[in-house]
């Protein structure tokens, strides 16, 4: 039988472009293969898989070499890490027959089409009326693998489907794709950096780099021959979820059977990793000194920030409320729960940068601005040295034309001298490996490169605390190492550190102190 | 939003019906054709939203725009239309006349007979309903009508990024001073992002088979009976409203006071 995907020396340049995105690259697939694709960043997995879709556009959008193709009538079908920018329509049922109608499918034959493949993704139960900006990540992701399926896809490309999902989304997407595929009759080609929860369902791993295939084989052949070169050339592996995640892992979940109840949302602060030790009954208190993993010095015994009865929302939507919270000096505090909780407004709330509905956030006398200790009421300047906030998505928060003057806006507005600023900004520039960008435009940069430049923005100016949104999202093995050891130096300084996270490893590593959100009963 | 009779007439004929009922409206001016209208149109809202009665402040305040227009647009021709009949005061270019009253009264009318009329006939339409019917009874091009209902999606996403780029200003230590600027710098961010958005949305849409050439809809777009009986009624209100001025002798074509 003739391959489904065929690549001859197949390479690939975007206009405007020195170097090729990836070249000499040169494979086959037969049907029904299940494809784990694997490599560093900027390896040009997603253009491959673009590729593949049909959709990187002609000779304006760049310059090929080699050849490209999918076997005669292979219907693909591209699914990216982010589903609300891939859903079209607002309703469930119309989004899923959005495909159908673009291969002009009979109208009577598209519903019941539409009816099955809701079903085959676990999402039969929903109302085809229902709004996909309500469904929650993972279900969204779903609808998208739906619209796949009700065309009649037979070649599934998954750039990344679980990148935006929490552990739950993770499951309901790797699930929903191995149904699909459970009877061989459709291919697949998953990317995805932590590739564990795919491994095990995968006939074959091949390993590019912009230079061609460098590895080709069996998951298990893969991973034991070549599991030190996939580390270097910053590639995960699944020995690296379970040597980062598992030693913790146990003590973790202990850690949190205690929960101190709200009406609507549960929060759950306790103190990791002292395992069975019940979380603060009042809020208010100072947490139990002492965590065995942590310098002594680091937790002093007081609370940087304290959040009593906090609502948070916006405008006048509650998205949360009845949250008691304390966040301690000195440590690392991490907070996680499922999309759409309220995770990232709660960072905003804490960080000063929303108000709270109802309820209050205080912090202690030393991060007090002028004696006021309601973050939200400090002016911009005042927030600068106090708490910094990396928000999620780097390109919010980028204001200037170049890496250089993006980090030295705080100190300008901090009206520190020039020399002074120069000096920071190229120390900062170097801390955070970013000094031959230092001219470069902050919206050219790579993924990577950009989170690093957010939280570069923020270091320079010293802030006490310093709020982290989804700090490693998108982040390879060896940017991800960096911004960890990153992370933990900083909070071994002194620094108090709060992060909003799904990352299981980011968790064990930088988890001193837990708060979980769960969603509305 | 629960639903009313007019769910029953194809989105494309309630824009049809509000061009019939503003075209009078924009290309007339007297007080009595506008107020006739206005009357007959709350009579119709009344009993389409009579199971909203009971709590008008949604609908008041879906109107609040109008209700503020109207009264600014009539002041100005007060103070300023084309004086004639009895002079009442005058103070500078200021002239306040018989005439000017008349004309200050009619526009005030005017302006709140127009946003009832686009309130009655389209509040509460879905936007998915409406390109339906724009491909599929106006036969616009599925590319064009599929392509801004996708932008109107985008809209949320967008006040969402414009939200987070305020917040990211303020935790940068900009939100002290130089709204304008600031201002600028975000906007100049958002159309980035726009664009951005745009391209992996047409990408998305791409890959999913759209613009390959000939569609089909999924969801039936038709016109019935109902269509015509609103159609009917609108014709109906305009016909009632410029009769009258007509009978009495107001009526008045707008290049009268320009």
């Amino acid at each position: 039988m003739s391959p489904v995907i065929s690549a001859r020396q197949w390479g690939w340049r975007h206009a405007g472009r020195r170097d090729w995105a990836l070249r000499d690259l040169s494979f086959e697939v037969p049907a029904g293969q299940r494809i784990l694709l694997l490599g560093p960043s900027g390896a040009g997995k997603s253009t491959l898989l673009t590729g593949l879709a049909g959709v990187l556009g002609g000779a304006d959008e760049g310059e090929s070499e080699g050849s490209l193709t999918l076997a005669e009538g292979t219907r693909p079908a591209w699914m990216m890490q982010d589903p609300s920018s891939q859903l079209v329509m607002s309703r469930v049922g119309d989004d899923v027959a959005f495909g159908c109608e673009n291969l002009a499918m009979t109208p009577t034959k598209i519903w019941p089409r539409v009816r099955s493949s809701l079903d085959a993704v676990g999402l039969g139960w929903i109302d085809l009326k229902h709004s996909t900006t309500e469904l929650s990540g993972g279900e969204q992701q779903r609808l998208v693998l739906a619209g796949a399926l009700a065309m009649g896809a037979d070649l599934l490309l998954l750039d990344e489907p679980t990148a935006n999902l929490d552990p739950d989304g993770v499951v309901q997407i790797r699930d929903a794709v191995a149904d699909a595929v459970a009877d061989h009759d459709r291919t697949v080609v998953v990317v995805e950096h932590h590739c564990e929860i795919w491994a095990e369902m995968m006939d074959r791993v091949i390993v590019i780099t912009n230079q061609g295939v460098v590895a080709d084989g069996t998951p298990d052949d893969i991973f034991s021959r070549m599991s030190s070169e996939l580390a270097q050339m910053g590639v995960w592996t699944p020995a690296d979820a379970i040597s980062l995640a598992a030693p913790r892992t146990s003590a973790v979940q202990r850690g949190t059977t205690d929960s101190i109840h709200a009406r609507h949302t549960l929060a759950q602060p306790s103190l990791y990793p002292t395992p069975g030790e019940s979380a603060p009954s009042n809020a208010t208190a100072p947490l139990p000194a002492g965590s065995p993993s942590q310098d002594p010095e680091a937790t002093t015994g007081t609370n940087a920030i304290v959040a009593e009865n906090l609502s948070i929302g916006i405008g006048h939507t509650v998205v949360a409320a009845e949250l008691d919270l304390v966040i301690p000096r000195g440590a690392s505090t991490v907070i996680t729960g499922p999309n759409g909780v309220g995770k990232t407004t709660l960072a905003l709330t804490l960080g000063g940068l929303r108000a709270p509905l109802n309820g209050r956030v205080a912090t202690d006398e030393a991060l007090a601005a002028k004696s006021r200790r309601q973050p939200h009421t400090w002016s911009s300047r005042d927030l600068l040295t106090r708490i910094g906030s990396v928000f999620q998505s780097p390109d919010h928060q980028f204001v200037a034309s170049t890496v250089f003057d993006e980090i030295a806006v705080g100190l300008r507005a901090l009206k520190r001298d020039a020399d002074q600023i120069r000096t920071t900004v190229e120390e900062t520039l170097d801390r955070t490996h970013l000094s031959h960008l230092s001219r470069a435009n902050p919206f050219t940069l790579s993924g990577g490169e950009k989170r690093r430049l957010s939280v570069a923005t923020v270091l320079a100016c010293q802030p006490q605390v310093i709020i982290l949104d989804e700090p490693t999202f998108g982040q390879d093995r060896l940017t991800w190492q960096s911004l960890v050891d990153l992370i933990t130096q900083l909070r071994d300084h002194g620094t108090t550190i709060i992060s909003v996270t799904h990352d299981q490893a980011y968790v064990a590593a930088l988890g001193d102190h837990r708060i979980e959100l769960k969603a509305r009963s | 939003m629960t639903g009313t009779v007019l769910d029953r007439v194809n989105p494309v004929t309630r824009l049809g019906a509000a061009m019939i009922l503003t075209f009078p409206l924009l290309t007339t001016v007297d007080w009595l054709s506008a107020t006739v209208t206005v009357i007959v149109e709350l009579g119709i809202a009344a009993w389409i939203n009579r199971a909203q009665l009971p709590r008008p402040r949604a609908m008041i305040r879906r109107g609040l725009p109008f209700l503020i227009a109207a009264p600014l647009a009539g002041l100005s021709l007060l103070l300023y239309g084309d004086p004639g009949g009895r002079i009442h005061w005058t103070w500078g270019l200021i002239v306040i006349s018989d005439q000017s009253i008349g004309y200050g009264l009619a526009v005030t009318a005017r302006v709140v007979a127009l946003g009832m009329a686009c309130l009655v006939t389209l509040s509460g339409v879905d936007p998915t309903d409406m390109a339906d019917g724009l491909a599929q009874v106006w036969h616009w091009p599925a590319r064009f009508v599929i392509g801004a209902l996708a932008g109107v999606r985008m809209i949320s996403q967008l006040s969402a990024d414009w939200q987070a780029m305020k917040l990211a200003r303020r935790a940068r230590g900009l939100g002290d001073s130089g709204a304008v600027r600031r201002f600028f710098t975000a906007a100049f961010a958002l159309l980035v992002s726009a664009i951005r958005r745009g391209s992996v949305l047409a990408t998305a849409m791409e890959a999913r088979g759209f613009g390959r050439g000939e569609r089909t809809w999924a969801r039936r777009s038709t016109v019935g009976r109902a269509d015509v009986v609103c159609l009917l009624v609108a014709t109906a209100v305009v016909g009632l409203g410029l009769g009258c001025s007509a009978v009495t002798g107001h009526f008045h074509w707008i290049g009268d006071i320009v």
